[in-house]
């Protein structure tokens, strides 16, 4: 079981939460902190793996990270996941996330951290892994997102459109701190099929 | 009003959106609180709004700043509203928010159930995953309860994306709603087979979390599980599965050895490292499960090694950290094989990742031997001094001490090192660990005798140089050695070389600084200590060094009467007091030594830490009863344990020894030693004492200067404990030296061979004798302490619940289905409800449904406790049925000359109808277990005990059948039989090979039985069916038969034949004769004529009964027909024997060509489509018994499976032996069953249906 599925960046900020067992939201906020003050010290080059986090977990409870430029994904699990699969797993999530905003960098997460939820939804349900299929995933992602447009219509477009003048408001945000280097030491694993 | 809407639309494009409240936050670092404030108040009038689509922006809105640690509950109701949209795009946000802020205590979440429902039965799929996902998160008890019939329905939905959700969410559902997993099971495993890859990956996850919580309920699975990992290429699956058996071997050795090989196989071949890393770990749960057992696994322990070795040797830090953790596993049974690789575990110390480090110490753990202690140990020491960051530093202590001090110091050789190295330890700067050291002290101290002049001498070089490590007191816990050093060398003075040089270390005015229970010790002490001083100058007729003494103590305790702390005062004050007397009697020069060192005679005993709870409470003595009256208020309830507590700590163990009375102290000396003699208790220093010192007040509250010395300090005077490494690896050099000599000697003496290797050979463990002769003494315990087991599970596990035995409803109903009180809730009154209200789903309405509901739920719970009543009832009813049936075998079976066909038909149905399907299931697993051969082989096996009279005339004691003594008794109690099965099992693995020397061997013996009954059922290619009935029966002799299909070969069956041998002869030469029909033959062994009897291959002796199994091929099968038989034996008595003969009929009915097959409710889907198939039907009148008896004696006697049922509707299946597939579909109102039935075979079919009429019209 997947216990929790935090996102954070560089500098401990959530970009998303996720936790499959209910805590209060200072309890979440503690263990973001946490975890990010766990994950945050370690070098790049040492395992994913990771022990301890007083909060969440416990004995069974292993924190399982990677690190993509900007951003920490750190997934908490207990013994009955496969350590290497859920590593693989965080591998699929951000090569999913890749594909659906094409090229994704931080900024994606912090503005459309609704869309992150859906996508991950696909994925993970209620702490348990659903699929693990990138294809599959990003099918049935795409067609979701579909069937929103179609529902939006016609009304939806003066919505869009002043989005987009706002938008361009945006300060020029660097689009480059993407997931440039997403090969970072990936495991010999064949991809799940 | 259009207008309206359109306006609507327009002045919703300029409120804030998800990226605008963004964009706001992000440009608001200042004052972030103070902007978030205001777009709470914001969304608060969006959601005030009719409009939905601005509520679910405002949704969105909140579920962003949940995520940032708002709290969002109050918009729990527009959360539901928002949910509750027809449109898709709205309901996904309200879902979303739903599974990010709801949770069981939040209350709107019982509006949201005819929400759900309506959404998981829509139909767009994706509205469907949406409520499945969400529900996933927030799913409560009521919800699991409403929801799970629907849920279940989804389960075979059309679209394996839903089927896939639904499955996955079942997990939830049962850890809500644990009474829902019996009736689920069936379908969940069915989805184990599903098509879709994504499913059946789905139906392992989910089965896979509840067997790793109570895996013994799904040992059955095994086989199944078994199937998918040697067929499945799924990488997730595989895992998943692997890491299942992993949790089951432990309780089924068999399964373990079966594993090895395709798991071997697996890290031969698989090139995906996680998965090959699940095979080590589950190889290696294999090799734990049967470590007792077998010993010839080497080759997959070293294989296991060697590839841990090789992921450990890796550069990627990952698998060098699972290669450690998977180590560990292998350290508990097979250290041999890990110690192998202690260079390699000690090169892991020095990682630069905390993680591994921790790994490598939790290995080093369980490396240690006599040999290598010390040297690991100053490995160690040596990273002690290296590492930064307290944190590794403290775990590298608490390692080095857990390391020495494991099983009872059993590693320990030379203790004057030990302690060396706990003296070294108090170095470290900043642990946390100061009491471990100190306790590790006091209990080396205490219990190993010979060390105690070593160690005195060590804590009164610690106590001298004091300052060293009080430098920064509060700050660091180190200074808590100077707890035990206080107390050791005032407890064991008599040990000390300067006893007044220690004296005045510990009255130093600086100690005034430690923390007060410290000082405490050391007052206490210090009068021990003065004690041993005036007794050292006893013998002086000079007394100035007693006296001086004297004025020491008397200059430097008031010091401590000062003091703060009251328990420093007090002790003080009273040791002064006492002092200052004896200084008087000095004075006058009186002897007072001996009355000094009374205050501190006898010898203190170490008790173990868990005696106290252990203490037997005496019979009459109520625990929790009140002493006096109950105080009226309630007084400071904190300090009264703690006083309890402070008793027990050491510095209060021994009795008041302050006052001046004489008399007093002569009273106090002499219960003393009453008390000594009776009960010596001595709680020593235990770690929760310990916590009681440390909450002390006065601790935590003085303020911290940080100091932070990276030299490590230098204790001067003190030995370092590599001086002993080397003086060990001299003295061992020595003693081997000696031995050599020793057995040189012995050698020459002897000149033998066998000495040879001794010389060569690196030291045993045994061979190291340890320095000092050390004493450890064992901790006491009190008499008759109870035994206790720790073993207890939290009472909140929420898979307590799921602890159901599933074995039972495998598949078919015919063993114990469903009672009717186990189903899922269908909705009902509720959904009558929905319907009356038009605007149902609409939440403002279901505001004003929430008192009808709780109305509902209330009677609905009563009616579900009726209901539970009744199922116990029920039960209860079945056991006593079960026991009539029993008692009515009995009787048949005692009735002699009753009509071959009647009887037979009769002792049928009374046969009990549940027992041989359970058997079938146990079996099955068995079976599989079990390394016997494929069933084609063992059919073989039937076939030749049918022909084995022929080799039986040359040969007669290499016959391969058994004698089956008990058979009979089976079937006369089927509960019986399913234990006994079970036993019979595991013995026959061990005795099969003996097995075949036992033949005709006939035994009484309970053991010998089972073994042989486990034979011959080993032979049966099906699970064993006791549905004997009664083939004839004279004065001596008893046949019993029952006839069972062959699954390998459509034409023949195989009928069982049990002799009872009834009267106080011998019975031998029996031969068994049938009159072939055209269509039915008794197989016979080539060479004999088609009249040839078969011989009986056995002797029946008085009161025994065997079984023996005969062949005939059948043409057609659509027919029932009789065979007219015979057998002849010889009786034969001490002076004369006689030729007898039994006439009998043997009836091959239709249902007895049939067998029980199982069928997936897809694939008899598809056969009812098919068209082949000829219907037919019946009706019984007037049956009285439960409609899962009804079935479970349709699959008993008729060998048929349940397909699926529901309520009192239920689809059977069997087939033939020559693959004519039989359906039945089975319904009941009343007493009144009716039976649909299709079959490619009309005649067959026809004659089936008769014989089930025939059985139901027999009760």
């Amino acid at each position: 079981m997947i216990k929790a599925i935090l996102i954070f960046n560089n500098h401990g900020k959530p970009r998303l939460s996720k936790f499959y067992e209910h805590y209060n939201e200072d309890t979440e906020q503690q263990i973001i902190r946490e975890t990010f003050h766990l994950v945050s010290k370690r070098d790049e080059n040492v395992c994913n793996f990771l022990e301890g986090g007083l909060l969440i977990g416990g004995l069974d409870y292993k924190l399982i990270y990677r690190h993509y430029a900007t951003l920490y994904f750190v997934f908490c699990v207990d013994s009955s996941e496969s350590e290497l699969g859920i590593l693989d797993l965080i591998q699929v999530f951000v090569e999913t996330l890749d594909k659906c905003f094409e090229n994704v960098c931080e900024l994606d997460l912090i503005f459309h951290v609704d869309k992150v939820h859906h996508i991950l939804a696909e994925m993970v349900m209620g702490g348990m892994v659903l699929e693990t299929n990138m294809n599959e995933i990003i099918t049935q992602v795409d067609a979701q997102n579909k069937m929103e447009k179609s529902e939006a219509g016609i009304a939806g477009a003066p919505a869009r459109a002043v989005s987009a003048v706002k938008n361009m408001n945006l300060p020029e945000m660097p689009k480059n701190i993407n997931i440039g280097d997403i090969s970072i030491k990936v495991p010999n694993l064949p991809s799940f099929k | 009003m259009a207008l309206k809407i359109v306006k609507g639309s327009i002045d919703r494009i300029f409120d804030k959106n998800l990226q605008d409240l963004v964009r706001g936050i992000r440009n608001h670092k200042e004052d972030e609180a103070k902007y978030i404030s205001t777009c709470i108040d914001e969304i608060k009038q969006e959601l005030k709004q009719d409009n939905i689509a601005v509520k679910a922006n405002a949704v969105c809105k909140l579920t962003y700043l949940q995520m940032l640690g708002y709290d969002v509950s109050w918009a729990a109701f527009n959360i539901v509203e928002v949910m509750s949209s027809s449109k898709f795009t709205y309901k996904r946000i309200g879902y979303l928010a739903a599974s990010q802020c709801f949770h069981e205590s939040t209350d709107v979440i019982m509006l949201t159930t005819n929400q759900i429902r309506k959404d998981l039965s829509s139909p767009n799929q994706y509205d469907t995953g949406v409520a499945l996902t969400g529900l996933s998160c927030f799913v409560t008890p009521d919800l699991a309860r409403d929801l799970a019939n629907d849920i279940m329905t989804l389960m075979s939905h059309t679209k394996p994306y839903i089927r896939k959700k639904a499955v996955l969410i079942m997990y939830k559902v049962f850890l809500k709603y644990p009474e829902s997993l019996r009736p689920a099971f069936p379908r969940l495993k069915e989805k184990l087979e599903d098509p879709d890859p994504g499913v059946q990956s789905a139906a392992v996850n989910v089965i896979c979390e509840l067997a790793r919580r109570n895996p013994k309920n799904y040992l059955s699975l095994a086989p199944l599980f078994f199937k998918l990992m040697t067929s499945s290429t799924n990488n997730w699956v595989l895992i998943k599965i692997i890491k299942l058996f992993g949790a089951l071997t432990p309780l089924e050795p068999r399964l373990g050895k079966k594993l090895i090989e395709p798991l071997t196989n697996l890290i031969h071949s698989t090139s995906a490292m996680s998965l090959l890393y699940e095979c080590v770990n589950t190889v290696i749960a294999v090799l734990i499960s049967l470590s007792s057992g077998m010993p010839n696994h080497s080759a997959s322990i070293q294989l296991c090694v060697q590839k841990l070795r090789i992921l450990i040797e890796d550069s990627d830090q990952n698998l060098k950290y699972l290669g450690l953790l998977a180590m560990s596993k292998i350290l508990k049974t097979h250290p041999k094989s890990v110690q192998s690789h202690k260079d390699l575990i000690l090169q892991c110390l020095d990682d630069k990742d905390e993680s591994i480090r921790l790994r490598a110490l939790d290995l080093l753990y369980g490396m240690v031997s006599k040999k290598n202690l010390m040297e690991i140990v100053k490995k160690l020491m040596l990273h002690v001094d290296k590492a930064e960051g307290t944190t590794y530093r403290d775990e590298l202590l608490t390692k080095i001490i857990d390391i020495c001090s494991q099983s009872n110091y059993q590693y320990i050789t030379n203790f004057e090192w030990y302690i060396s190295i706990l003296v070294e330890l108090t170095r470290l700067e900043g642990t946390r660990h100061g009491h471990l050291i100190a306790s590790q002290m006091l209990d080396v101290a205490i219990r190993v005798k010979a060390i105690r002049a070593f160690a005195v001498a060590q804590m009164a070089t610690l106590l001298d140089n004091a300052h060293l490590l009080t430098g920064n007191t509060q700050r660091n816990g180190i200074c808590e050695v100077l707890y035990a050093a206080a107390w050791i060398c005032g407890e064991f003075s008599e040990h000390l070389e300067n006893p007044m040089q220690t004296l005045e270390a510990m009255l130093r005015p600086k100690v005034a600084t430690l923390p007060g229970h410290i000082q405490a010790v050391y007052v206490q002490n210090a009068a021990k200590l003065f004690a041993t001083v005036l007794k050292g100058e006893e013998g002086n007729t000079d007394g100035t060094a007693a006296q001086e003494a004297s004025q020491l103590m008397i200059d430097r305790l008031p010091l401590f009467v000062q003091s703060a702390n009251l328990e420093v005062q007090e002790r003080a004050s009273c040791i002064l007091q006492l002092v200052k007397y004896i200084q008087k009697l000095q004075q006058k020069d009186v002897e007072v030594a001996e009355e000094v060192n009374a205050l501190f005679a006898g010898e203190l005993n170490p008790v173990a830490p868990k005696a106290q709870k252990k203490v037997p409470v005496p019979e009459g003595l109520d625990l929790d009863a009140w002493i006096n009256e109950p105080p009226s208020e309630s007084e400071s309830e904190d300090e009264q344990p703690k006083a309890i507590f402070a008793k027990e700590e050491p510095k209060h163990s021994r009795p008041r020894h302050t006052e001046v009375d004489e008399k007093e102290l002569a009273r106090r000396r002499e219960a003393r030693k009453q008390e000594q003699a009776n009960n010596p208790f001595y709680i020593k220093a235990s770690p929760s004492s310990q916590k009681v010192y440390q909450e002390a007040p006065g601790v935590e509250h003085i303020p911290v200067v940080q100091i932070d010395l990276n030299v490590p300090l230098k204790v001067p005077g003190l030995p370092m404990s590599d001086q002993y490494v080397k003086m060990e690896e001299e003295r061992r050099q020595k003693e081997r030296a000696e031995k050599k000599k020793k057995e040189k000697k012995k050698r020459k003496e002897k000149r033998s061979g066998r000495g040879k290797k001794h010389d060569s050979a690196p030291e045993s463990e045994e061979d190291i004798t340890p320095a000092h002769m050390v004493d450890i003494v064992t901790e006491e315990m009190p008499e008759n302490a109870l035994p206790s087991d720790d073993d207890e599970r939290d009472p909140t596990d929420p898979h307590k619940a799921l602890d159901i035995d599933l074995d039972n409803l495998m598949e078919s109903a015919g063993r114990r289905p469903l009672a009717d009180s186990e189903k899922l809730p269908v909705r009902s009154h509720r959904a009558a409800e929905a319907q009356k209200s038009p605007t149902d789903g609409e939440t403002e309405n279901a505001t004003l449904q929430e008192p009808k509901k709780k109305s509902s739920k209330e009677k609905r719970e009563k009616k579900k406790d009726k209901e539970r009543d009744r199922k116990k009832s029920k039960e209860e009813k079945k056991k006593k049925k079960h026991k009539h049936e029993d008692k009515e075998e009995d009787l048949l079976g005692g009735q002699a000359d009753e009509p071959v066909l009647q009887s037979e038909e009769t002792s049928q149905v009374a046969d009990p109808p549940t027992s041989s399907s359970t058997t079938a299931e146990v079996s099955d697993l068995d079976f599989w277990l079990s390394n016997a051969p494929v069933p084609s082989n063992t059919q073989e096996a039937a076939t030749v005990a049918a022909a084995a009279p022929e080799p039986s005339v040359t040969a007669p004691d290499s016959e391969p059948d058994e004698p089956k003594d008990t058979e009979m008794e089976e079937t006369k109690s089927s509960k019986h039989k399913k234990k006994k099965q079970k036993k019979e099992k595991e013995e026959k693995e061990k005795k099969k090979k003996k097995k075949h020397h036992h033949h005709h061997h006939h035994s009484d013996g309970a053991g010998e039985e089972s073994v042989q009954n486990g034979t011959v059922e080993e032979e049966e290619p099906l699970p064993p069916m006791s549905n004997y009935c009664l083939l004839a029966e004279n004065s001596y002799i008893k046949m019993v038969y029952d006839i069972q299909g062959n699954l390998q070969d459509g034409s023949q069956v195989v009928v069982s034949v049990i002799f009872e041998n009834k009267c106080n002869s011998f019975l031998k030469s029996m031969e068994f004769n049938v009159l072939d029909s055209l269509n039915s033959k008794l197989q016979r062994p080539e060479g004999s004529g088609p009249h040839d009897g078969l011989v009986v291959p056995f002797q029946l002796p008085p009161g025994v009964s065997n079984e023996a199994r005969f062949v005939f091929t059948v043409q057609s099968i659509v027919m029932p027909q009789k065979l007219k038989g015979t057998l002849t034996f010889i009786v034969k008595n001490e002076d004369d024997s006689t030729h007898e003969k039994l006439d009998f009929k043997l009836h091959f009915t239709c249902t007895s060509y049939l067998i029980t097959t199982p069928c997936y409710s897809d694939a008899f889907a598809k056969l009812l489509e098919s068209g082949d198939l000829k219907s037919s039907s019946i009706r019984l009148e007037g049956v009285n018994m439960p409609f899962h008896h009804l079935l479970a004696r349709i699959c008993f006697h008729h060998h048929f499976s349940v397909v699926e049922r529901i309520d009192s509707c239920a689809s059977m299946y069997s087939r033939s032996i020559q693959g004519h597939h039989v359906c039945l579909l089975v319904k009941t109102s009343a007493q009144t069953v009716s039976i649909d039935a299709k079959c490619d075979e009309p005649t067959l079919l026809g004659n089936v249906l008769d014989e089930i009429k025939q059985t139901f019209s027999q009760c």
